[in-house]
């Protein structure tokens, strides 16, 4: 075990993938020399040179869209879009080809790529650099969206991703790169996607979050076992699509309360669907509706006032307490 | 220090047959007899069955699509200079080509018709399918030029795009990206001069779409798009470079479009009769029946028994068309799961369960709307 943060978790998925399958590309902007303007890249570039580490011009559409040609080659690119604020310009390579090839020539070409990007807000960053938009991706029939929460399950989750027959979009909560630290193991492990873990368990109610919002949904669990004697189970998705329903529904049916916890705006958010899917398996054993903490239905605001935006421990546990007591 | 002007590279024309047959003998390229004719069958054959996709459009008995008539020189005379193992990324005019690449009119005619398999790339050919979001597929066909240089490849990609496409993003960044890391991709440009109903001039305000090259530090030619041979002669020279490690290459093809925009485009709304005649008396297809006559490799005889012998082909074609999408495994509406995934989500799964569930009601029953608590009104809807 290595004790290590997620940031470093990540660059250390990003070398044993290069190291061990020579079809793995890193592409992007400043992921060179430069190795990232979050340092996830560090060593790649001096340990497997410019062919295989390819610093591409600024364009982001070009990136998708090349990585998507050498993955039909027979390449396992793996693109970073420096900030997912960024990615719209992407976005159609994504939706129009990326996520079809499969499906459009009944299985004989198909799009094994990964598109990493930092993705949500709490670092005090400019403008367009702290966007929660995972619910687009997630909207997208073909593609698979993986969000990991911590250093082990990042690089697992990395790994799994990079060995993935179909599209991946690896949304990595930029709050947790350097939040905390933890073991990982020496040896290379992988994690399935779209399967979510039960992190934290419980009887009384059930949190399903994932990201940089996991942080204060365990917080508002452990706070509510000290200070109300509430056993809250807490899930972490780790893959929003395709959804790990089962876990979810399961949890609820014993727990009959649940509550969704997640930074991106809330019309159309991952709530939502997580909710109609508890109201379509589980209604009749809910004893209270189903509650959300999301970011509100407006862009991102400025650093100033980022805060007030994102979900928190607090709003968390208002929001169970609201439904524990309904 | 003085304004002087930089040097820069100069657009050329290249034009070898032109519109009245007239050879030019020195760019002539050197083509052997059974490679000319074979040029010439597929040319032949992407008219025949454009021409005949437009009749069964009319009849019903098609989707709407956009015709290919008049692009065959520019589709066969590039495509014919890959082998197998180059790749070739079409837009979606590029019929002739594609049925030389391995293409089966059969899946032509489905994929006009609403049927994925038409999309479906056979078995050792080294295509994409027909893209429809314009300018897209450039960036793939750069993706594939670069994964060929990173694995020290010698192979090519031949790829289209149009006038209008020349206007997206996506052009430019793959057009740059090819540039920027010697990409081996030839970038055929099938300059029809209208973007559907826009003309050139709206597209933008430059002399021509070859001159962009300069802008990427690459080659770049204008040709004749009517002139199979100088197409040929181009993307020959383009191909050679890209091989040896030269780099991309920007052929510009002027043509025009002889036909609508596809089937449900009615050009009269924006441009004259008269200049849709004097571009058909340019047909690809004339002047090289001229060229190939004056040059004793295809009579007239020749040539109207290998229209009727294509015609019969296509005829058959369609009618295995027509048989395949009555198929179970084409016509069965489940299978719009079955390729999303390699592995199909659970998710996914209840959703093709409850579609199955749906199909087999309404199967047993006709009208699956109605309530069967609900005694049926009896009343007729009003007229």
């Amino acid at each position: 075990m290595v004790e290590m943060n997620m940031a470093k978790a990540i660059n250390l998925a990003l070398h044993e993938a290069m190291e061990r399958d020579d079809r793995v590309v890193v592409m992007g902007e400043d992921v060179g020399p430069d190795e990232g303007v979050f340092r996830v890249t560090e060593g790649l570039w001096s340990k497997f040179g410019e062919k295989r580490v390819i610093d591409t011009p600024l364009a982001e559409s070009g990136i998708v869209g090349t990585a998507i040609g050498m993955a039909l080659y027979g390449m396992r690119p793996v693109c970073e879009i420096q900030f997912s604020g960024f990615d719209y310009y992407s976005f159609h390579q994504l939706e129009c080809h990326a996520s079809r090839f499969r499906n459009r020539t009944r299985g004989r070409l198909s799009v094994p790529m990964v598109m990493r990007a930092p993705y949500g807000g709490g670092i005090r960053a400019i403008e367009h650099h702290s966007e929660s938009r995972e619910a687009i991706y997630a909207h997208t029939p073909g593609l698979k969206v993986v969000i990991p929460s911590g250093p082990r399950n990042a690089r697992a989750l990395l790994h799994s991703a990079i060995q993935d027959a179909d599209p991946v979009i690896y949304y990595e909560p930029k709050a947790v790169y350097r939040l905390f630290r933890e073991d990982v193991p020496e040896k290379m492990e992988t994690l399935p996607i779209g399967q979510a873990q039960v992190v934290r368990k419980g009887k009384d109610i059930t949190l399903v979050s994932y990201g940089a919002s996991l942080r204060p949904t365990l917080e508002a669990a452990e706070i509510l076992e000290e200070d109300d004697g509430v056993k809250a189970e807490v899930i972490d998705l780790l893959t929003i699509s395709p959804l790990d329903g089962a876990t979810i529904v399961d949890s609820v049916r014993k727990t009959g309360r649940a509550v969704v916890v997640h930074e991106g705006p809330r019309t159309c958010g991952l709530a939502a669907e997580i909710i109609a899917r508890i109201n379509e398996k589980v209604l009749l054993y809910l004893e209270a509706p189903v509650k959300r903490v999301t970011g509100y239905d407006v862009p991102i605001p400025y650093f100033s006032k980022e805060q007030a935006y994102l979900p928190d421990a607090d709003k968390v546990l208002s929001a169970c307490r609201e439904t524990l007591s309904f | 220090m003085p304004r002087k002007p930089i040097e820069l590279p100069r657009i050329e024309l290249l034009s070898i047959l032109d519109e009245n047959a007239e050879l030019d003998k020195a760019l002539e390229p050197k083509i052997d007899p059974a490679g000319l004719k074979e040029m010439y069958r597929f040319m032949l054959l992407g008219r025949r069955a454009d021409e005949r996709m437009l009749l069964l459009q009319r009849q019903g008995r098609m989707g709407t699509f956009p015709q290919a008539s008049g692009h065959e020189a520019i589709s066969m005379g590039s495509v014919y200079t890959i082998t197998k193992d180059d790749w070739h990324v079409p837009a979606y005019r590029e019929l002739a080509g594609m049925l030389y690449r391995g293409w089966t009119l059969e899946q032509m005619f489905l994929y006009w018709n609403g049927f994925e398999e038409g999309a479906r790339v056979p078995d050792g050919v080294n295509d994409l399918p027909v893209c429809v979001p314009i300018a897209s597929q450039l960036l793939h066909a750069t993706g594939i030029g670069m994964a060929m240089r990173i694995k020290n490849e010698k192979k090519v990609v031949m790829t289209y795009f149009g006038d209008g496409a020349a206007s997206e993003g996506d052009t430019h960044e793959a057009l740059n990206f090819a540039s920027v890391f010697q990409a081996p991709v030839v970038f055929i440009c099938l300059n029809n001069q209208y973007a559907i109903s826009v003309p050139l001039s709206k597209q933008m305000r430059c002399e021509t779409i070859a001159q962009r090259a300069i802008g990427y530090g690459i080659p770049g030619i204008r040709v004749d798009g009517n002139d199979v041979l100088a197409v040929y002669a181009a993307a020959k020279e383009a191909v050679e470079r890209a091989r040896n490690g030269g780099g991309p290459t920007l052929i510009e093809c002027l043509t025009y479009r002889i036909t609508p925009h596809t089937t449900a485009d009615d050009p009269k709304r924006y441009r004259s009769d008269e200049e849709c005649q004097l571009w058909m008396k340019r047909d690809p297809l004339l002047r090289f029946a001229k060229y190939l006559e004056k040059k004793g490799v295809l009579s007239e005889k020749e040539r109207n028994e290998m229209e009727a012998e294509l015609d019969a082909t296509i005829k058959s074609a369609v009618q295995n068309a027509e048989q395949m999408a009555k198929s179970e495994e084409l016509a069965n509406p489940l299978n719009m799961f079955d390729y999303l995934y390699n592995d199909i989500p659970q998710s996914l799964q209840e959703q093709k369960d409850e579609l199955a569930q749906h199909l087999a009601k309404k199967k047993s029953k006709s009208k699956v709307h109605v309530n069967p608590q609900k005694q049926p009104a009896n009343v007729l809807p009003r007229a």
